[in-house]
């Protein structure tokens, strides 16, 4: 499945058409154990790059901005109790949100994984 | 240790009252009644007074102890200070507001009148309200009165511009007061990217939030082309006065093209701080902004009696209760016109000394992603220990068995691991070196003893807290 990457860390995959957000291994490392996440309201229209969570950690409280535009469909409820599945498995149980995108083209402004890697070592 | 609960022995009592000689007044109904009585601890006197003396023994403070924590300028307060604040204690603040009642409290006026003349004039502003209660508090107010400036004028404005290395306050203030955000990142020489900051600028913005010096400790040295392109668009420039104990009396915000500055009187101007306050966030306008300030406002009569302004239409309203934290203003008074215009000036420029002595000396165990002469306070990375598995939380762990208290640790966030150090002009060289061997001996274990670092602080009533544990399974209730 191909992940695409934003340079704040974001991730997107796309499943039955809707696109699946997340943050990356490095972001979820960098912050360090995280201890409270706020999702968006079910509904919530957002454009690409708009704030549409935070996470907050013991080190620090930052906003997760949204890979696509589109509406928030679904959010991951089971973070609530548990916000450690995001350092558990960043890219797996530790999605946060579900969007109905209203322009998939926008992924291919994105990074691949590779262009991600390369991102990352430059940075 | 015990909680007091905990030290609770049935039966015990701290006082013996004697027995009423006054009729028993009718019982309350029976709805209002509890069912079984309070759950209070039994306990002596003595008991208590050695529990909470126990206590207050524990606790961490500048009386005590060195503490660098960046940010947050932890000069001593001199106690004469609360001396003073005393002997304001007794005056309500209602009294200003009853008929007539500004007669009776014109002393008081008049000591937040020349405060305000005193701090307009140290920031090289027009006029200043005392009325906000903290640094956040102020920003908001500021940005309050941008906000209507602009409305005013017809402005149809949206943003407002912050650096990536500012207080989490300013986007947050600005974002309260129904701006939109946008950030511009730090160049590698430390301040904004003035290429990314042209760019972020355009007919939308309504302000520009800048700390200055700023987290790193770095004077920005594009202040004056930054704020000429701000007003270009009729943007105005605000002052976080977060870090006014640098450039006291060397530099005022208004002079290099501020229109608005908060001050925390609780960080500069002796007044103590820590634990949640009291503080006192004043903010200072040019003249354009003047008609927001918030009420009430206090002004002279041609008498040279003061008065108390309540009404003014295109005021943005009352911040605060009465006349804000008063007695942080009293403190803040004294604290001026005992230094004087040359004490302040020493202030500063002996934060600074104590700041870069600390940075050269110690630059050698640490690494500093921005080598260059600092203002009042520096950040290291621990991103060399780091490499061996000790971060700077574990550092800061460890300073606290050297009895320092720890220094800022994770912010700014531009840098990764980073170790934030403020020492302020209180201490004395021997306090920097003894923080020095303290630091250094943190480098030496970090690579031959890592763990040890780990397992700090050991000398604590309490050793390492498990942060994460605390944030996600609270219990704040004590349920014996």
């Amino acid at each position: 499945m191909s992940f695409y990457f934003t340079k704040d860390h974001e991730w997107a995959r796309v499943e039955e058409g809707r696109a699946v957000i997340g943050i990356s291994r490095h972001a979820a490392d960098e912050l360090g154990d995280i201890t409270f996440v706020d999702l968006p309201k079910e509904g919530k229209e957002v454009r690409q790059s708009d704030a549409i969570a935070s996470i907050e950690s013991v080190k620090a409280a930052s906003d997760i901005y949204s890979p696509v535009s589109g509406k928030v469909i679904r959010v991951n409820e089971a973070l609530e109790k548990m916000p450690e599945l995001i350092n558990e498995n960043p890219e797996e149980a530790g999605w946060l949100v579900r969007i109905e995108m209203t322009d998939p083209d926008e992924l291919q402004k994105l990074m691949t994984q590779a262009e991600y890697a390369e991102y990352l070592k430059k940075s | 240790m015990k909680l007091i609960y905990e030290k609770s022995v049935k039966g015990r009592c701290g006082v013996e009252l004697p027995s009423s000689d006054v009729p028993k007044a009718p019982s309350l109904p029976g709805n209002l009644l509890r069912e079984s009585a309070p759950d209070l601890p039994e306990i002596s006197e003595l008991d208590l007074v050695r529990h909470f003396t126990g206590l207050s023994r524990l606790n961490f403070s500048v009386d005590g102890n060195f503490y660098p924590l960046g940010s947050c300028t932890m000069k001593y307060n001199a106690k004469i200070l609360e001396n003073v604040a005393a002997l304001f204690s007794t005056f309500h603040p209602v009294t200003a507001l009853l008929p007539d009642g500004e007669k009776f409290c014109q002393g008081n006026l008049g000591l937040l009148y020349d405060l305000s003349q005193l701090l307009a004039d140290i920031t090289g502003m027009d006029e200043m309200t005392t009325t906000p209660m903290a640094g956040a508090h102020g920003e908001l107010t500021g940005i309050l009165m941008i906000s209507a400036y602009h409305r005013k004028k017809g402005n149809r404005k949206r943003y407002v511009v912050v650096s990536d290395s500012s207080h989490g306050t300013n986007p947050a203030s600005a974002a309260m007061a129904g701006y939109g955000i946008i950030t511009v990142p730090t160049a590698p020489y430390g301040d904004m990217d003035m290429d990314l900051f042209r760019k972020a600028m355009n007919e939308d913005v309504a302000a520009v939030m800048m700390t200055c010096p700023n987290t790193l400790g770095l004077f920005n040295p594009h202040i004056r082309e930054i704020a000429d392109i701000a007003h270009s668009f009729d943007a105005l420039m605000y002052y976080d006065g977060a870090n006014l104990n640098a450039i006291m009396g060397k530099v005022r915000p208004g002079d290099i093209g501020f229109d608005v500055v908060h001050l925390n009187l609780h960080k500069t101007f002796g007044a103590p701080h820590g634990g949640g306050g009291p503080g006192a966030g004043p903010v200072g306008v040019k003249s354009e902004l003047v008609p927001f300030l918030p009420l009430p406002r206090i002004v002279m009569n041609d008498e040279g009696e003061f008065e108390v302004q309540s009404e003014n239409l295109e005021s943005i309203g009352r911040v605060a209760n009465f006349f804000g934290n008063f007695g942080v203003m009293v403190k803040a008074y004294a604290y001026i016109t005992m230094l004087g215009r040359e004490g302040l000036i020493k202030a500063s420029e002996l934060a600074v000394l104590n700041a870069n002595y600390l940075k050269e000396k110690l630059k050698k165990y640490y690494e500093l992603p921005y080598d260059l002469p600092c203002m009042h306070e520096f950040v290291f990375s621990a991103s060399r220990q780091a490499a061996n598995g000790v971060h700077a939380i574990d550092i800061a762990k460890f300073l606290i068995d050297r009895n320092f208290h720890p220094p800022t640790v994770y912010f700014p966030l531009v840098v990764r691991e980073a170790i934030m150090i403020e020492p302020t002009e209180s201490e004395s060289k021997a306090t920097l070196d003894a923080f020095v061997v303290a630091m250094a001996e943190a480098a030496r274990i970090a690579e031959r003893d890592p763990q040890a670092l780990r397992d700090a602080p050991v000398s604590t009533p309490v050793g390492r807290l498990d942060e994460t544990k605390c944030a996600r399974e609270q219990k704040v209730c004590f349920t014996g």
